[in-house]
Protein backbone atom coordinates (compact mmCIF):
# COMPACT_ATOMS: atom_id res chain seq x y z
CA UNK A 1 0.00 0.00 0.00
CA UNK A 2 1.26 3.47 -0.91
CA UNK A 3 1.45 5.94 1.91
CA UNK A 4 1.26 9.66 1.34
CA UNK A 5 4.98 9.93 1.93
CA UNK A 6 5.60 7.55 -0.97
CA UNK A 7 3.42 9.45 -3.46
CA UNK A 8 5.31 11.44 -6.09
CA UNK A 9 5.40 15.07 -4.92
CA UNK A 10 3.47 17.99 -6.41
CA UNK A 11 5.05 21.31 -7.39
CA UNK A 12 7.85 22.56 -5.15
CA UNK A 13 6.43 26.08 -5.50
CA UNK A 14 2.68 25.67 -5.95
CA UNK A 15 1.93 29.27 -6.79
CA UNK A 16 4.59 30.17 -9.33
CA UNK A 17 4.71 26.73 -10.95
CA UNK A 18 0.95 26.80 -11.49
CA UNK A 19 1.21 30.29 -12.97
CA UNK A 20 3.98 29.29 -15.36
CA UNK A 21 2.17 26.11 -16.42
CA UNK A 22 -1.05 28.01 -16.96
CA UNK A 23 0.67 30.58 -19.18
CA UNK A 24 2.07 27.77 -21.34
CA UNK A 25 -1.38 26.22 -21.66
CA UNK A 26 -3.00 29.62 -22.27
CA UNK A 27 -0.46 30.44 -24.99
CA UNK A 28 -1.04 27.00 -26.50
CA UNK A 29 -4.81 27.56 -26.52
CA UNK A 30 -4.44 31.09 -27.92
CA UNK A 31 -2.03 29.94 -30.65
CA UNK A 32 -3.25 26.52 -31.79
CA UNK A 33 -0.56 24.31 -33.27
CA UNK A 34 2.30 26.16 -31.57
CA UNK A 35 4.37 23.93 -29.30
CA UNK A 36 4.66 25.37 -25.79
CA UNK A 37 6.94 24.02 -23.09
CA UNK A 38 5.94 23.36 -19.51
CA UNK A 39 8.91 24.37 -17.41
CA UNK A 40 8.02 23.51 -13.78
CA UNK A 41 8.49 19.91 -12.77
CA UNK A 42 6.68 17.86 -10.22
CA UNK A 43 6.56 14.22 -9.44
CA UNK A 44 4.21 12.20 -11.60
CA UNK A 45 2.78 8.74 -11.16
CA UNK A 46 3.58 6.19 -13.84
CA UNK A 47 1.49 6.43 -17.03
CA UNK A 48 1.25 10.18 -16.48
CA UNK A 49 3.66 12.43 -18.38
CA UNK A 50 5.20 15.34 -16.52
CA UNK A 51 3.29 17.84 -18.69
CA UNK A 52 0.01 16.13 -17.82
CA UNK A 53 0.93 16.13 -14.13
CA UNK A 54 1.70 19.87 -14.23
CA UNK A 55 -1.60 20.62 -15.98
CA UNK A 56 -3.44 18.52 -13.39
CA UNK A 57 -1.82 20.41 -10.52
CA UNK A 58 -2.60 23.72 -12.24
CA UNK A 59 -6.22 23.29 -13.33
CA UNK A 60 -7.87 20.47 -11.37
CA UNK A 61 -9.66 20.80 -8.04
CA UNK A 62 -12.85 19.72 -6.29
CA UNK A 63 -14.90 21.64 -8.88
CA UNK A 64 -13.65 19.63 -11.86
CA UNK A 65 -14.99 16.10 -12.35
CA UNK A 66 -12.34 13.97 -14.10
CA UNK A 67 -12.72 11.09 -16.45
CA UNK A 68 -9.75 8.75 -16.81
CA UNK A 69 -9.18 6.24 -19.56
CA UNK A 70 -8.84 2.57 -18.66
CA UNK A 71 -5.06 2.57 -18.36
CA UNK A 72 -5.09 5.55 -16.00
CA UNK A 73 -8.04 4.46 -13.89
CA UNK A 74 -6.53 1.00 -13.43
CA UNK A 75 -3.50 2.56 -11.80
CA UNK A 76 -4.02 3.08 -8.07
CA UNK A 77 -0.96 5.34 -8.11
CA UNK A 78 -2.64 7.73 -10.54
CA UNK A 79 -5.89 7.69 -8.58
CA UNK A 80 -4.16 8.31 -5.27
CA UNK A 81 -1.87 10.98 -6.66
CA UNK A 82 -4.77 12.88 -8.25
CA UNK A 83 -6.89 12.55 -5.14
CA UNK A 84 -4.16 13.73 -2.80
CA UNK A 85 -2.81 16.59 -4.89
CA UNK A 86 -5.95 17.91 -6.62
CA UNK A 87 -8.97 16.54 -4.75
CA UNK A 88 -10.82 16.29 -8.05
CA UNK A 89 -13.61 13.69 -8.13
CA UNK A 90 -13.07 10.89 -10.66
CA UNK A 91 -16.30 10.05 -12.46
CA UNK A 92 -17.35 7.07 -14.58
CA UNK A 93 -19.69 9.11 -16.76
CA UNK A 94 -17.54 10.93 -19.33
CA UNK A 95 -20.43 13.22 -20.29
CA UNK A 96 -20.18 15.16 -17.01
CA UNK A 97 -16.39 15.47 -16.94
CA UNK A 98 -14.63 18.84 -17.01
CA UNK A 99 -11.40 17.16 -18.01
CA UNK A 100 -10.58 13.78 -19.47
CA UNK A 101 -7.12 12.28 -19.15
CA UNK A 102 -6.18 9.93 -21.94
CA UNK A 103 -2.91 8.01 -21.87
CA UNK A 104 -3.82 5.48 -24.52
CA UNK A 105 -5.10 7.40 -27.53
CA UNK A 106 -5.89 4.19 -29.38
CA UNK A 107 -8.70 3.63 -26.89
CA UNK A 108 -10.14 7.15 -27.11
CA UNK A 109 -13.92 6.78 -26.91
CA UNK A 110 -16.23 8.46 -29.38
CA UNK A 111 -16.06 12.23 -28.84
CA UNK A 112 -19.86 12.41 -28.50
CA UNK A 113 -19.51 10.63 -25.17
CA UNK A 114 -17.83 13.66 -23.62
CA UNK A 115 -19.58 16.83 -22.50
CA UNK A 116 -20.05 19.03 -25.55
CA UNK A 117 -21.70 21.96 -23.75
CA UNK A 118 -25.10 23.32 -24.64
CA UNK A 119 -25.95 25.99 -27.18
CA UNK A 120 -26.57 28.42 -24.31
CA UNK A 121 -23.49 27.33 -22.33
CA UNK A 122 -20.97 25.88 -24.79
CA UNK A 123 -18.22 26.34 -22.17
CA UNK A 124 -19.64 23.45 -20.12
CA UNK A 125 -17.69 20.97 -22.16
CA UNK A 126 -14.91 18.48 -21.55
CA UNK A 127 -11.30 19.46 -22.18
CA UNK A 128 -9.44 16.36 -23.38
CA UNK A 129 -5.87 15.99 -22.24
CA UNK A 130 -4.39 13.49 -24.62
CA UNK A 131 -0.91 12.09 -24.17
CA UNK A 132 0.79 11.51 -27.50
CA UNK A 133 4.09 10.07 -28.64
CA UNK A 134 5.69 13.32 -29.75
CA UNK A 135 4.92 16.81 -31.00
CA UNK A 136 7.99 17.50 -33.09
CA UNK A 137 8.09 14.82 -35.75
CA UNK A 138 5.74 12.55 -37.62
CA UNK A 139 2.83 13.41 -39.85
CA UNK A 140 2.29 17.03 -40.87
CA UNK A 141 -0.95 18.78 -40.24
CA UNK A 142 -2.09 22.12 -41.56
CA UNK A 143 -4.08 24.19 -39.07
CA UNK A 144 -6.27 27.22 -39.63
CA UNK A 145 -8.54 29.26 -37.39
CA UNK A 146 -8.54 31.92 -34.68
CA UNK A 147 -5.13 32.31 -33.06
CA UNK A 148 -3.30 31.33 -36.25
CA UNK A 149 -1.77 33.88 -38.60
CA UNK A 150 -2.74 32.24 -41.87
CA UNK A 151 -1.65 28.63 -41.59
CA UNK A 152 0.22 26.79 -38.85
CA UNK A 153 1.99 23.51 -39.42
CA UNK A 154 2.11 20.87 -36.74
CA UNK A 155 4.29 17.79 -36.93
CA UNK A 156 3.21 15.12 -34.52
CA UNK A 157 2.84 11.43 -33.90
CA UNK A 158 -0.66 11.13 -32.55
CA UNK A 159 -2.94 8.29 -31.64
CA UNK A 160 -5.72 7.88 -32.58
CA UNK A 161 -4.52 8.34 -36.15
CA UNK A 162 -7.89 9.74 -37.14
CA UNK A 163 -8.05 12.27 -34.28
CA UNK A 164 -8.40 15.28 -36.56
CA UNK A 165 -11.01 13.59 -38.72
CA UNK A 166 -12.95 12.88 -35.55
CA UNK A 167 -12.53 16.47 -34.40
CA UNK A 168 -14.47 17.62 -37.46
CA UNK A 169 -17.58 17.29 -35.28
CA UNK A 170 -16.41 20.58 -33.78
CA UNK A 171 -17.13 22.21 -37.12
CA UNK A 172 -20.76 21.12 -37.27
CA UNK A 173 -21.40 21.44 -33.54
CA UNK A 174 -19.87 24.90 -33.06
CA UNK A 175 -20.15 26.71 -30.65
CA UNK A 176 -20.52 23.35 -28.86
CA UNK A 177 -17.58 21.01 -29.00
CA UNK A 178 -14.53 19.62 -27.25
CA UNK A 179 -11.16 21.27 -26.81
CA UNK A 180 -8.05 19.12 -26.92
CA UNK A 181 -4.68 19.59 -25.26
CA UNK A 182 -1.99 17.30 -26.65
CA UNK A 183 0.86 16.50 -24.30
CA UNK A 184 4.18 14.86 -25.11
CA UNK A 185 6.50 14.89 -22.10
CA UNK A 186 6.90 18.63 -21.38
CA UNK A 187 5.50 19.85 -24.72
CA UNK A 188 1.90 20.95 -25.16
CA UNK A 189 -0.17 21.82 -28.21
CA UNK A 190 -3.80 22.85 -27.95
CA UNK A 191 -6.47 22.25 -30.56
CA UNK A 192 -9.47 24.34 -29.48
CA UNK A 193 -12.81 23.71 -31.13
CA UNK A 194 -12.31 26.57 -33.59
CA UNK A 195 -9.24 25.03 -35.21
CA UNK A 196 -9.68 23.33 -38.58
CA UNK A 197 -7.07 20.71 -39.39
CA UNK A 198 -6.12 19.31 -42.75
CA UNK A 199 -3.76 16.36 -42.87
CA UNK A 200 -0.90 16.85 -45.28
CA UNK A 201 0.15 13.21 -45.04
CA UNK A 202 3.67 12.30 -43.98
CA UNK B 1 6.36 41.92 11.27
CA UNK B 2 5.22 42.79 7.78
CA UNK B 3 4.84 39.43 6.09
CA UNK B 4 2.10 39.72 3.46
CA UNK B 5 -1.13 38.08 4.52
CA UNK B 6 -2.19 37.42 0.93
CA UNK B 7 -1.07 35.16 -1.87
CA UNK B 8 1.07 36.16 -4.85
CA UNK B 9 -1.05 38.56 -6.97
CA UNK B 10 -3.63 38.75 -4.16
CA UNK B 11 -6.05 36.00 -5.25
CA UNK B 12 -5.95 32.57 -3.60
CA UNK B 13 -4.99 29.57 -5.73
CA UNK B 14 -8.45 28.03 -5.91
CA UNK B 15 -9.85 31.28 -7.30
CA UNK B 16 -7.03 31.50 -9.82
CA UNK B 17 -7.71 27.94 -11.01
CA UNK B 18 -11.37 28.77 -11.51
CA UNK B 19 -10.53 31.96 -13.45
CA UNK B 20 -7.85 30.17 -15.47
CA UNK B 21 -10.31 27.48 -16.54
CA UNK B 22 -12.77 30.19 -17.59
CA UNK B 23 -10.03 31.96 -19.59
CA UNK B 24 -9.17 28.76 -21.48
CA UNK B 25 -12.82 28.21 -22.45
CA UNK B 26 -13.15 31.88 -23.38
CA UNK B 27 -10.20 31.57 -25.78
CA UNK B 28 -11.64 28.35 -27.23
CA UNK B 29 -14.98 30.07 -27.98
CA UNK B 30 -14.04 33.56 -29.22
CA UNK B 31 -16.50 36.27 -28.18
CA UNK B 32 -18.60 33.97 -25.97
CA UNK B 33 -19.13 35.17 -22.40
CA UNK B 34 -18.01 32.53 -19.90
CA UNK B 35 -19.63 32.88 -16.46
CA UNK B 36 -17.16 32.84 -13.58
CA UNK B 37 -17.37 33.12 -9.80
CA UNK B 38 -16.16 36.71 -9.52
CA UNK B 39 -14.69 37.50 -6.12
CA UNK B 40 -14.90 40.63 -4.05
CA UNK B 41 -11.77 42.65 -4.60
CA UNK B 42 -10.28 45.35 -2.39
CA UNK B 43 -11.75 48.01 -4.67
CA UNK B 44 -15.31 48.85 -5.60
CA UNK B 45 -17.17 47.46 -8.60
CA UNK B 46 -16.67 49.79 -11.51
CA UNK B 47 -12.99 50.21 -10.72
CA UNK B 48 -11.90 47.28 -12.82
CA UNK B 49 -12.53 44.30 -10.55
CA UNK B 50 -13.03 42.02 -13.57
CA UNK B 51 -9.85 43.13 -15.28
CA UNK B 52 -7.93 42.91 -12.01
CA UNK B 53 -9.04 39.31 -11.46
CA UNK B 54 -8.04 38.30 -14.99
CA UNK B 55 -4.68 40.04 -14.61
CA UNK B 56 -4.12 38.41 -11.21
CA UNK B 57 -4.81 34.98 -12.71
CA UNK B 58 -2.32 35.33 -15.58
CA UNK B 59 0.41 37.49 -14.03
CA UNK B 60 3.81 35.98 -13.24
CA UNK B 61 7.01 37.38 -11.71
CA UNK B 62 8.59 37.84 -15.15
CA UNK B 63 5.75 40.00 -16.47
CA UNK B 64 5.98 43.72 -17.04
CA UNK B 65 2.65 45.38 -16.34
CA UNK B 66 1.18 48.52 -17.84
CA UNK B 67 -2.20 49.87 -16.75
CA UNK B 68 -4.11 52.55 -18.59
CA UNK B 69 -7.36 54.34 -17.90
CA UNK B 70 -8.86 56.05 -20.96
CA UNK B 71 -5.41 55.85 -22.54
CA UNK B 72 -3.67 57.51 -19.61
CA UNK B 73 -1.06 55.91 -17.36
CA UNK B 74 -1.43 58.71 -14.84
CA UNK B 75 -5.03 58.68 -13.64
CA UNK B 76 -6.17 57.45 -10.23
CA UNK B 77 -7.56 54.14 -11.46
CA UNK B 78 -4.47 53.27 -13.51
CA UNK B 79 -2.04 54.22 -10.76
CA UNK B 80 -4.01 52.35 -8.07
CA UNK B 81 -4.13 49.12 -10.06
CA UNK B 82 -0.48 49.39 -11.11
CA UNK B 83 0.54 49.90 -7.47
CA UNK B 84 -1.76 47.08 -6.38
CA UNK B 85 0.12 44.57 -8.52
CA UNK B 86 3.53 46.08 -7.82
CA UNK B 87 2.74 45.48 -4.15
CA UNK B 88 0.96 42.13 -4.22
CA UNK B 89 2.94 40.46 -7.03
CA UNK B 90 6.16 42.45 -7.03
CA UNK B 91 6.04 42.70 -10.82
CA UNK B 92 7.88 45.33 -12.82
CA UNK B 93 5.64 48.08 -14.14
CA UNK B 94 6.04 50.37 -17.11
CA UNK B 95 4.19 53.06 -18.99
CA UNK B 96 5.82 52.19 -22.33
CA UNK B 97 3.42 50.13 -24.43
CA UNK B 98 6.06 48.12 -26.27
CA UNK B 99 7.88 47.10 -23.07
CA UNK B 100 4.76 45.67 -21.39
CA UNK B 101 3.85 41.97 -21.49
CA UNK B 102 0.47 42.46 -19.81
CA UNK B 103 -1.55 45.63 -20.37
CA UNK B 104 -4.69 46.19 -18.35
CA UNK B 105 -6.92 48.79 -19.89
CA UNK B 106 -10.01 50.73 -19.11
CA UNK B 107 -11.71 51.93 -22.30
CA UNK B 108 -8.81 52.30 -24.74
CA UNK B 109 -6.50 50.25 -26.93
CA UNK B 110 -2.99 51.73 -27.10
CA UNK B 111 -2.07 53.58 -30.31
CA UNK B 112 1.22 51.68 -30.60
CA UNK B 113 0.58 48.36 -32.36
CA UNK B 114 0.58 45.42 -30.00
CA UNK B 115 2.83 42.42 -30.57
CA UNK B 116 2.51 38.69 -30.12
CA UNK B 117 4.11 38.52 -26.67
CA UNK B 118 1.50 40.77 -25.12
CA UNK B 119 -1.85 40.20 -23.45
CA UNK B 120 -4.38 43.03 -23.38
CA UNK B 121 -6.82 42.78 -20.44
CA UNK B 122 -9.95 44.91 -20.69
CA UNK B 123 -12.05 46.09 -17.76
CA UNK B 124 -15.67 45.59 -18.74
CA UNK B 125 -18.71 47.13 -17.04
CA UNK B 126 -21.57 45.49 -19.03
CA UNK B 127 -20.37 42.50 -21.06
CA UNK B 128 -23.70 41.74 -22.73
CA UNK B 129 -24.07 43.80 -25.93
CA UNK B 130 -27.80 43.00 -26.04
CA UNK B 131 -28.50 43.88 -22.40
CA UNK B 132 -30.05 47.32 -23.01
CA UNK B 133 -32.20 45.84 -25.76
CA UNK B 134 -33.27 42.73 -23.82
CA UNK B 135 -32.93 42.74 -20.04
CA UNK B 136 -33.52 39.00 -19.49
CA UNK B 137 -30.35 36.90 -19.33
CA UNK B 138 -32.29 33.78 -20.38
CA UNK B 139 -33.33 35.56 -23.57
CA UNK B 140 -29.95 37.05 -24.45
CA UNK B 141 -28.35 33.61 -23.88
CA UNK B 142 -30.81 32.11 -26.34
CA UNK B 143 -30.20 34.89 -28.84
CA UNK B 144 -26.46 34.17 -28.70
CA UNK B 145 -27.16 30.43 -28.97
CA UNK B 146 -29.16 30.96 -32.14
CA UNK B 147 -26.89 33.75 -33.42
CA UNK B 148 -30.07 35.81 -33.58
CA UNK B 149 -28.72 39.34 -33.73
CA UNK B 150 -31.51 41.08 -35.63
CA UNK B 151 -32.30 43.20 -32.59
CA UNK B 152 -28.83 44.76 -32.67
CA UNK B 153 -29.23 45.63 -36.34
CA UNK B 154 -32.63 47.18 -35.59
CA UNK B 155 -30.94 49.32 -32.91
CA UNK B 156 -28.27 50.52 -35.36
CA UNK B 157 -30.97 51.10 -37.99
CA UNK B 158 -32.97 53.22 -35.54
CA UNK B 159 -29.83 55.30 -35.00
CA UNK B 160 -29.76 55.97 -38.74
CA UNK B 161 -33.50 56.70 -38.89
CA UNK B 162 -33.21 59.21 -36.05
CA UNK B 163 -29.82 60.82 -36.61
CA UNK B 164 -28.97 60.01 -40.21
CA UNK B 165 -25.94 57.99 -39.17
CA UNK B 166 -25.00 55.28 -36.64
CA UNK B 167 -24.73 57.40 -33.50
CA UNK B 168 -23.14 54.72 -31.33
CA UNK B 169 -19.71 56.18 -30.55
CA UNK B 170 -18.35 53.78 -27.94
CA UNK B 171 -18.97 50.13 -26.96
CA UNK B 172 -19.70 49.69 -30.65
CA UNK B 173 -20.80 46.06 -31.20
CA UNK B 174 -18.50 43.71 -33.08
CA UNK B 175 -18.86 40.21 -34.47
CA UNK B 176 -16.02 37.89 -33.53
CA UNK B 177 -14.91 35.07 -35.83
CA UNK B 178 -18.18 35.45 -37.77
CA UNK B 179 -20.20 34.04 -34.86
CA UNK B 180 -20.66 35.91 -31.58
CA UNK B 181 -21.68 39.55 -31.29
CA UNK B 182 -19.54 41.02 -28.54
CA UNK B 183 -19.27 44.23 -26.57
CA UNK B 184 -15.71 45.54 -26.92
CA UNK B 185 -16.20 47.35 -23.56
CA UNK B 186 -16.70 51.12 -23.71
CA UNK B 187 -13.73 51.78 -25.97
CA UNK B 188 -14.34 54.52 -28.56
CA UNK B 189 -15.29 52.99 -31.89
CA UNK B 190 -12.07 54.55 -33.18
CA UNK B 191 -10.33 51.58 -31.53
CA UNK B 192 -12.50 48.83 -33.07
CA UNK B 193 -10.30 48.24 -36.14
CA UNK B 194 -7.33 47.55 -33.84
CA UNK B 195 -9.09 44.47 -32.46
CA UNK B 196 -9.24 42.81 -35.86
CA UNK B 197 -6.41 40.38 -36.65
CA UNK B 198 -4.48 41.68 -33.61
CA UNK B 199 -1.25 39.73 -32.86
CA UNK B 200 -1.86 40.01 -29.08
CA UNK B 201 -4.30 37.95 -27.05
CA UNK B 202 -7.24 40.04 -25.81
CA UNK B 203 -9.02 39.08 -22.58
CA UNK B 204 -12.09 40.77 -21.13
CA UNK B 205 -13.15 40.66 -17.47
CA UNK B 206 -16.43 41.90 -16.03
CA UNK B 207 -16.32 41.62 -12.23
CA UNK B 208 -19.77 42.77 -11.22
CA UNK B 209 -21.44 40.89 -14.08
CA UNK B 210 -19.20 37.84 -13.57
CA UNK B 211 -18.20 37.18 -17.16
CA UNK B 212 -14.91 36.53 -18.94
CA UNK B 213 -14.51 36.53 -22.70
CA UNK B 214 -11.67 36.64 -25.17
CA UNK B 215 -10.44 37.30 -28.66
CA UNK B 216 -7.56 35.02 -29.64
CA UNK B 217 -4.73 36.54 -31.69
CA UNK B 218 -5.26 36.86 -35.45
CA UNK B 219 -9.03 36.59 -35.16
CA UNK B 220 -11.50 38.34 -37.40
CA UNK B 221 -13.36 41.12 -35.57
CA UNK B 222 -15.92 43.02 -37.64
CA UNK B 223 -17.83 46.10 -36.50
CA UNK B 224 -21.51 45.72 -37.32
CA UNK B 225 -22.76 48.02 -40.06
CA UNK B 226 -24.89 48.24 -43.21
CA UNK B 227 -23.80 48.22 -46.86
CA UNK B 228 -25.11 51.77 -47.33
CA UNK B 229 -23.93 52.93 -43.89
CA UNK B 230 -20.50 51.38 -43.50
CA UNK B 231 -18.68 51.48 -40.17
CA UNK B 232 -16.58 54.62 -39.75
CA UNK B 233 -14.19 55.25 -36.87
CA UNK B 234 -14.70 58.70 -35.39
CA UNK B 235 -11.98 61.17 -34.51
CA UNK B 236 -12.01 64.92 -33.78
CA UNK B 237 -10.78 66.70 -36.90
CA UNK B 238 -7.69 68.28 -35.33
CA UNK B 239 -4.07 67.48 -34.65
CA UNK B 240 -2.96 66.81 -31.08
CA UNK B 241 -2.12 70.16 -29.45
CA UNK B 242 0.94 68.67 -27.76
CA UNK B 243 2.47 66.28 -30.31
CA UNK B 244 0.67 67.21 -33.54
CA UNK B 245 -0.40 63.60 -34.17
CA UNK B 246 -2.95 63.42 -36.96
CA UNK B 247 -4.00 59.81 -36.48
CA UNK B 248 -4.39 59.27 -32.72
CA UNK B 249 -7.59 59.31 -30.69
CA UNK B 250 -8.08 62.75 -29.08
CA UNK B 251 -9.53 63.97 -25.80
CA UNK B 252 -11.25 67.33 -25.84
CA UNK B 253 -10.14 69.53 -22.93
CA UNK B 254 -12.05 72.68 -22.06
CA UNK B 255 -9.48 75.32 -21.09
CA UNK B 256 -11.60 78.33 -20.01
CA UNK B 257 -15.22 79.47 -19.73
CA UNK B 258 -15.14 81.33 -23.06
CA UNK B 259 -15.31 78.31 -25.33
CA UNK B 260 -11.58 77.68 -25.38
CA UNK B 261 -10.58 74.06 -25.86
CA UNK B 262 -7.67 71.92 -26.85
CA UNK B 263 -7.40 68.44 -28.30
CA UNK B 264 -4.74 66.11 -26.99
CA UNK B 265 -3.90 62.44 -27.49
CA UNK B 266 -5.81 60.23 -25.07
CA UNK B 267 -2.85 57.78 -25.12
CA UNK B 268 -0.33 59.58 -22.88
CA UNK B 269 2.54 57.17 -23.61
CA UNK B 270 2.11 57.62 -27.35
CA UNK B 271 1.93 61.41 -27.00
CA UNK B 272 5.00 61.62 -24.73
CA UNK B 273 6.91 59.34 -27.07
CA UNK B 274 6.15 61.59 -30.01
CA UNK B 275 7.11 64.73 -28.09
CA UNK B 276 10.38 63.11 -27.03
CA UNK B 277 10.99 62.33 -30.70
CA UNK B 278 10.69 66.05 -31.50
CA UNK B 279 7.06 66.40 -32.59
CA UNK B 280 5.50 69.55 -31.19
CA UNK B 281 1.91 70.72 -31.39
CA UNK B 282 0.47 74.21 -31.26
CA UNK B 283 0.17 74.27 -27.46
CA UNK B 284 3.25 72.24 -26.63
CA UNK B 285 5.37 73.77 -23.88
CA UNK B 286 8.52 72.92 -25.81
CA UNK B 287 8.49 75.88 -28.24
CA UNK B 288 8.18 78.27 -25.28
CA UNK B 289 11.09 76.56 -23.59
CA UNK B 290 13.08 76.94 -26.79
CA UNK B 291 12.14 80.61 -26.99
CA UNK B 292 13.06 81.17 -23.35
CA UNK B 293 16.39 79.52 -24.08
CA UNK B 294 16.95 81.79 -27.07
CA UNK B 295 16.00 84.88 -25.01
CA UNK B 296 18.45 84.02 -22.23
CA UNK B 297 21.18 83.28 -24.75
CA UNK B 298 20.56 86.50 -26.67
Amino acid sequence: MTTIAELPPGFADKVLSAQSTFRSVMDAMARPGSVQRIVPTSGAPQTMMRGTAAIALTLFDHDTPLWLDARMSESTDVMKWLKFHTGAPVVQDSSIASFALISDGGELPSLERFALGTSEYPDRSTTLILQVENLDSGRSFELRGPGIDGVATLQASIKPFDLFERLRVNETLFPRGVDVVLVADDAVVAIPRTTRVVSKGS
Amino acid sequence: MNAPAYNFAYLDEQTKRMIRRAILKAIAIPGYQVPFASREMPMPYGWGTGGVQVTAAILGPQDVLKVIDQGSDDTTNAISIRKFFAKTAGVATTTATEDATVIQTRHRIPETSLHANQVLVYQVPIPEPLRFLEPRETETRRMHALAEYGLMHVKLYEDIARFGHIATAYAYPVKVNARYVMDPSPTPKFDNPKMDNCPALQLFGAGREKRIYAIPPYTQVVSLDFEDHPFEPYRFNAPCALCAAENSYLDEIVTDDKGGRMFVCSDTDYCEGRQAAGHHGSLSAAPYKDKAQEASNG
